[in-house]
């Protein structure tokens, strides 16, 4: 089943990205530590590889979720095949094109732009598939639904938006090109939460078997408020690039109430859920409640980092990052872990044992400890950073901040082998179900009646 | 969806033109604009305080320390390397270029912020726009 190859592609994909991610905290330390192997590459293949495991967990399960789940027949498996197909293939160009020096020079998307045609047409594949398999859909939709429809378009948007730069207008006005570059960024970032939050609320609606969770007001009002951060939020990136203040401004109070919203959610369905139910998924469930309290820790951050004045000395530190890794590690990763072991235990073939389970906790705990301590040494290089880099040079305030370095790129490892050991298993249990499945019947997969 | 839109094309065009002191494009900037972008320097060097954290932050590394001091440290760093910069062997015409990139650079604004006022939480710096034509203060 194609979601099932997606998803066995993304575990893959954030393995790598993970060590990447552990040579780049060395060489940050020891800055000649594989030296052929420049930070410029490590730092480029780690992004390209944990962003792209977050678009394939969540294109993956769209793509098993809607005929396995939500009794919808795909519109072309075929299409989503050369979606699949197209989408390794670029991703082992851009992997080449880092591993040879040739580099597009953007943050985040340092493969040369040529390279953006086949990501796009991808896109196309699996937009127009997701969309002809929806037109088949007659009640009003859930609000996952309405989330990945929104995330797949503002993808379209926000990519294109990303490569204005490539146009004299854009590209002569320094400016101008740095706040297009993160308003693009910012809003790229809210369509892929999109997916991911909708992935997320529709795990939580298939474990307590309750399907109103994603149709009250309030699954409504984080779907419109997602939206409205989306368009306006990026601004918090550029409190302190001249442009129009009231853009800032605005940026300002839209920027920390998406979060809120989205915990309370979870929050209010933990509640209901009875007993049995969190144990029948308790390895889904387990991550669920993990990227939740990770939502509201990062939004004590968030809160703090968008206050322009306090924005003042964190902005450019290592703060920012650990607003980053909380949002990507702690909640996106989380809810994509609950996805990958909801569907495991789903299907009996692939239920994971005592043993297995009991491995699986450990890379749990391994990882959300290592995270908290990983990102906990980010937050205080990134105050070192905003306090010492104002009257110092560069070279003493990196020795100043040394052992808070030292210790994220320690908690960096740790965070690397406790994830290792989750997706083992999840990278085997995937492999387990894809060979257990006959495409013909598809429907057989699911154990779980439909929710109410 | 049209919102979206109309504001997109808002940001395009508004207030970014107006900038005081900022210079144009000459083709040994653009060039070095290029470089900069193919040796993807930004994974480990800041504008705006946006980038990588592994060397100093560049917006006005040419102005900040006055006269031709930071032209002369960036041209030793960019032709031997050091302190965890790699020596890229670049040849004069590409540091040139370079240089002339980061001076380009420079003349965008200022970073961090060194004459700004705080009201309401928010920041208003002297090459902000609004604090230029003063209807914000």
């Amino acid at each position: 089943m194609i979601g099932l190859r997606f998803m066995r592609l993304g575990v893959i994909t954030l393995a790598i990205g993970l060590f990447f991610g552990v040579i780049g905290g060395f060489q940050f330390l020891f800055p000649d530590f594989l030296r052929e192997l420049l930070f410029t590459k490590t730092r480029a293949i780690h992004v390209s590889m944990v962003v792209s495991w977050i678009f394939l967990i969540a294109i993956g399960g769209i793509y098993y979720y809607l005929p396995s789940q939500l009794d919808k027949k795909l519109y072309s498996n075929k299409l989503a095949g050369w979606h699949y197909w197209l989408f390794l293939i670029t991703g082992i160009l851009v992997l080449v094109s880092y591993l040879s020096g040739k580099f597009g020079g953007r943050e985040y998307f340092a493969f040369p732009p040529i390279l953006s045609i086949p990501i796009f047409l991808s896109w196309i594949f699996f937009g127009y598939n997701f969309f002809r398999t929806m037109s088949q859909e007659t009640e009003s939709w859930p609000v996952y639904y309405w989330q990945w429809a929104t995330g797949i378009i503002f993808f379209f948007l926000t990519y294109t938006e990303a490569h204005l730069y490539l146009i004299p207008y854009f590209r002569e006005n320094m400016v101008r090109e740095i706040i297009v570059q993160w308003k693009s960024y910012g809003a790229l970032t809210g369509s892929w939460n999109m997916l991911v939050y909708g992935t997320g609320l529709f795990i939580a609606t298939r474990i307590s078997g309750n399907d109103n969770v994603a149709k009250t007001k309030m699954a409504f009002a984080l779907y419109f408020l997602g939206l409205f951060n989306l368009i306006f939020g990026w601004a918090h990136h550029t409190y302190l690039v001249p442009s129009e203040t009231w853009i800032r401004t605005f940026a300002y109070f839209v920027s920390m109430t998406e979060l809120y919203i989205f915990g309370k959610i979870i929050w209010d369905w933990r509640g209901s859920l009875q007993q049995w139910q969190i144990n029948k998924h308790d390895t889904a469930y387990r991550f669920l409640f993990a990227a939740d309290i990770w939502v509201f820790l990062n939004l004590g951050l968030a809160l703090i980092i968008s206050v322009p004045y306090f924005n003042l000395y964190t902005h450019g530190t290592h703060t920012i990052v650990a607003h980053a890794m909380g949002s990507t590690i702690g909640i996106n990763t989380m809810i994509l872990l609950s996805s990958l072991f909801y569907l495991i235990n789903e299907a009996k073939v692939s239920q994971l044992d005592t043993r297995e389970t009991k491995k699986v906790i450990n890379g749990f705990w391994i990882t959300n400890v290592s995270l908290a301590v990983f990102l906990i040494a980010l937050i205080c290089a990134g105050l070192g950073k905003g306090i010492f880099y104002t009257d110092m040079p560069f070279q003493a305030m990196m020795f100043n901040i040394r052992p808070f370095l030292v210790t994220f790129t320690l908690a960096g490892i740790a965070l690397m082998l406790g994830l290792w050991v989750v997706l083992w298993q999840a990278f085997n249990k995937l492999g387990i179900l894809n060979g257990s499945i006959d495409v013909s019947k598809q429907d057989e997969v699911r154990v779980n009646k439909q929710p109410t | 969806m049209i919102s979206y839109f109309f504001y997109s094309i808002y940001i395009f065009a508004s207030g970014t033109d107006s900038l005081p002191g900022m210079i144009a494009h000459s083709d040994e900037s653009r060039h070095g604009q290029e470089l900069f972008q193919e040796y993807h320097c930004i994974a480990c060097h800041q504008f705006y305080g946006l980038g990588g954290h592994m060397g100093p932050e560049l917006t006005n590394a040419m102005s900040y320390r006055g006269g031709n001091v930071g032209e002369i440290i960036a041209r030793q760093f960019l032709a031997n390397g050091g302190n965890g910069m790699p020596n890229l062997n670049l040849t004069e015409t590409e540091i040139s270029a370079l240089i002339a990139y980061l001076k380009f650079v420079d003349k965008t604004g200022t970073y961090p912020p060194k004459n700004y006022k705080v009201k309401w939480g928010m920041i208003y710096q002297e090459d902000d726009p609004e604090w230029v034509s003063g209807e914000k203060l």
